[in-house]
């Protein structure tokens, strides 16, 4: 662990995604206390410029809300979106990844050709129409998020379950006659848990932009602010309100691009061959 | 030396110089903007919108309607009405020829009723008073009805009831009649062509039957699907009139201010466009009329006109919009007024259950006056959910009553007999029907009213019963009226005469030319 943490803080780009997340974390857990102000209420004139007034320093959208709060309680539902359902896809894309890779034969085919079903159709558009059939809201959205992203998980776990599997190790374990649920969980997972990681925090991004996507185009829970929805809620006002689209935008931007930076990091961090060549 | 000739002719037309500051110049295209594409331009089959709009220039109606709703003579140049109020009699114009060149006669109008009563769902309500329909000449039509029906006059138009030539469609299959594609009617421009997804493009009837009209060549009606495209499409120049509705209410004051621009909110008058939140009087707290009068007062709709619909419009008062018949503003007010709110939210005893809102899922500027509503409730304390739907799904909910508040807007044509009634007498609760009484109020006395409104003679009389029936639905709160919505129309200031009735653009463009 102690190692793991070195070779993180040795890679920059690590870092700067590590700050990036806090940041983003703390803005998503102690923003609200800060600024009670609902972001739906009615604050300023419309089409405030930002920068003018210190109350609003982010400025106004189309009903004269302020921009800084709908930032603010919009990173608590991105963020939440992008975590939940990156958990949600992981406890579905796991456990049939490893099945499929431990057991193979007629089991494997079955789940993967189950998966491949999923991974045939493309996955943004699977994730509107599911949310247009099931309504909108927060549920509806996390769950087809998790939906849409799972598969590659699956096969991922498959693929390194399938590797270590034939490992000296592993075939002891099975010698001694443990059952297969203590060696998929004991033996195999815990070394097949990096790629997954690294794997898992890109996910957060992808669905932090899957969620901005569906609010971008109305599909979004309408009781709550998020990034996307400000976007999509201010993309028609661009030409004259630049601000209410910039603004959310940069926020999903950074936040991505974070993430992105912590996989990286991670990848670096996890790569038992990367560390050893010392770069 | 033509010009002269011309405003000669115009003037023995029967228009006051006054009307026209400028001499009309003949020739010309105009492109206008369609939005959406109609299913058809078979006035008499389909209603939709866009259908109306571009339809009025091929088909005529017997009368137009004055921004002040008074019948103006069209294809009936006089008509009169007897003593007991249950004749009316209409002389037609004579010289009248269809497109193809055959004369508009009385029997086209009996054939036309014929055909509306099964194929126009409005029509045949409004034609349900007519007892029989009897031509004694070519050029005479007389209807007799039941008993006296106050709004009769007022069903005439166009849209409502389009002339349709009875030697294409007599004996035929009304529905699958080649002529459905290729519309033929009596209009001040023919149809030419439909590229669909593209244009729609009209030209001139040069046999028109008001000499010297219409000015313009052609029409083109271009569809375009996506409403930013649209506006670009004014500023770039590949379109000079946008209709109400077909650009979005932030891009009204952008496009105003363009030079050579010109935006009026008239040509509604006829519709009135009135907005409202439909309230579920059945169940929960709004079954209680403190709550909805409380609703009444915690909604900033002075906020709504002024910054959702960019200070278009009017705040409504009551039931009738106020370019109606028989509009009274002697009504209990509810102005904007959180704090009374609460206090009758409190006597009520309202704590807190859950309300579900819908919005009018018809683009940008209904949602966000949802989240505007929804603010301004919460504000009082109401809780409210925010329940997100398409067009359809929000009709099937609001159809079957499962929902608290609902947001709409509906026609008022021009009478509270035909546009205001339908949506509070109790006669007209139907489950799995919208746009009727689906808010479930019923007040015997307001059923009374209504019944005796539209039969009632002389006018005076019909007033004070609608200024009783406005009094006690406004204490009554059975909807919450938001805003006489008003669409403006942006053209061209090249782009004349455009809009000279009631009816505004679905009128037709006969009087419509471009100045150099």
């Amino acid at each position: 662990m102690k190692q793991f943490w070195k070779s993180m803080l040795k890679s920059p780009s690590g870092i700067i995604g590590l700050i990036i997340l806090l940041l983003a974390i703390s803005v998503a857990v102690f923003g609200p206390m800060l600024f009670p102000n609902s972001p739906w209420r009615m604050v300023q004139r419309p089409f405030l410029p930002p920068f003018t007034l210190s109350t609003v320093p982010l400025g106004t959208d189309a009903l004269g809300r302020d921009v800084f709060a709908g930032m603010i309680f919009g990173a608590r539902v991105s963020l939440l979106v992008g975590l939940v359902s990156t958990l949600v896809a992981l406890v579905v894309g796991v456990p049939i990844g490893a099945m499929a890779g431990y057991f193979g034969g007629k089991v494997d085919d079955a789940l993967m050709r189950f998966t491949e079903f999923f991974q045939t159709i493309p996955s943004f558009a699977l994730a509107i129409v599911l949310v247009a059939i099931l309504q909108p809201s927060i549920y509806s959205i996390v769950a087809s998020i998790a939906v849409v992203s799972w598969p590659p998980v699956a096969r991922l776990v498959r693929g390194e379950v399938l590797s270590l599997r034939t490992r000296e190790y592993v075939q002891a374990a099975v010698v001694t006659g443990q059952s297969n649920t203590w060696i998929i969980l004991r033996e195999i997972l815990p070394n097949a848990l990096s790629p997954v990681i690294v794997l898992a925090s890109l996910m957060v991004a992808t669905a932090i932009l899957l969620e901005s996507s569906l609010a971008f185009l109305g599909l979004g829970d309408p009781n709550l602010i998020s990034w996307g929805y400000m976007v999509g809620a201010g993309r028609t006002v661009i030409r004259q309100a630049w601000w209410i689209t910039v603004f959310p935008g940069v926020a999903i931007l950074i936040s991505v691009l974070g993430l992105n930076l912590i996989g990286e990091g991670l990848n670096d961090a996890l790569n038992p061959r990367l560390s050893r060549e010392g770069r | 030396m033509p010009k002269r000739v011309l405003l000669g002719a115009l003037l023995a037309c029967g228009l006051t110089a006054s009307a026209l500051a400028q001499e009309p110049r003949t020739g010309g295209v105009i492109n206008a903007v369609i939005q959406p594409e109609p299913p058809g331009l078979m006035l008499a089959q389909v209603q939709n919108g866009p259908t109306q709009m571009v339809s009025g220039n091929i088909f005529e109606g017997l009368l137009r309607y004055s921004p002040k709703l008074e019948p103006l003579p069209e294809l009936a140049e006089s008509w009169s009405v007897s003593e007991d109020a249950k004749t009316y009699t209409f002389k037609l114009k004579k010289g009248v020829t269809w497109h193809d060149g055959k004369p508009f006669t009385a029997a086209d109008v009996l054939f036309s009723m014929e055909m509306l009563k099964q194929t126009h769902a409005r029509a045949r309500t409004n034609l349900a008073q007519v007892d029989k329909i009897e031509t004694p000449d070519d050029y005479t039509v007389v209807f007799t009805l039941k008993q006296p029906f106050g709004p009769f006059l007022g069903i005439f138009e166009v849209g409502s009831m389009p002339m349709v030539p009875k030697h294409l469609y007599e004996g035929t299959d009304w529905k699958t009649n080649p002529y459905n594609n290729a519309p033929v009617g009596t209009g001040p421009f023919m149809f030419k062509e439909w590229q669909k997804g593209s244009f729609i493009r009209l030209v001139k009837n040069p046999n028109y039957h008001e000499k010297g009209k219409p000015y313009l060549d052609e029409i083109y009606w271009q569809i375009i699907p996506d409403a930013a495209a649209r506006s670009v499409a004014y500023e770039t120049g590949k379109v000079d009139v946008l209709p109400g509705g077909s650009v979005e209410n932030f891009d009204v004051p952008r496009l105003s201010k363009l030079k050579d621009t010109c935006v009026t909110g008239a040509g509604w008058e006829f519709f009135s466009p009135l907005a409202w939140l439909w309230l579920n009087n059945r169940q929960g707290p709004l079954a209680d009329k403190r709550v909805r009068q409380a609703i009444m007062y915690a909604i900033d709709r002075d906020f709504a006109k002024d910054v959702i619909w960019n200070g278009l419009g009017k705040v409504a008062t009551g039931p009738s919009a106020s370019t109606i018949r028989f509009y009274t503003d002697d009504v209990p007010k509810y102005p904007y007024d959180p704090a009374k709110a609460k206090a009758l939210l409190k006597e009520a005893g309202y704590k807190g259950e859950k309300i579900r809102l819908l919005p009018l899922a018809y683009g940008e500027t209904w949602q966000r006056w949802g989240e505007a509503v929804k603010q301004n409730l919460q504000d009082v304390g109401m809780n409210i959910e925010t329940i997100a739907t398409d067009v359809a799904g929000g009709n099937q909910k609001i159809g079957d009553w499962d929902y608290d508040i609902a947001f709409t807007y509906l026609y008022q044509y021009g009478d509270p007999a035909l546009g205001v009634g339908r949506n509070y007498i109790s006669s007209n609760i139907a489950k799995g029907q919208v746009f009727n009484n689906v808010e479930g109020y019923s007040n015997p006395e307001i059923d009374k009213l209504f019944a005796d409104g539209a039969t009632a003679t002389p006018d005076s009389k019909r007033k004070e019963i609608y200024d009783k029936a406005q009094k006690i639905l406004v204490e009554d709160v059975p909807v919450a009226w938001m805003l006489e919505l008003q669409f403006p129309t942006i053209t061209r200031c090249k782009v004349k005469n455009l809009i000279t009735t009631g009816i505004g653009v679905n009128d037709g463009f006969k009087d419509a030319w471009l100045d150099k």
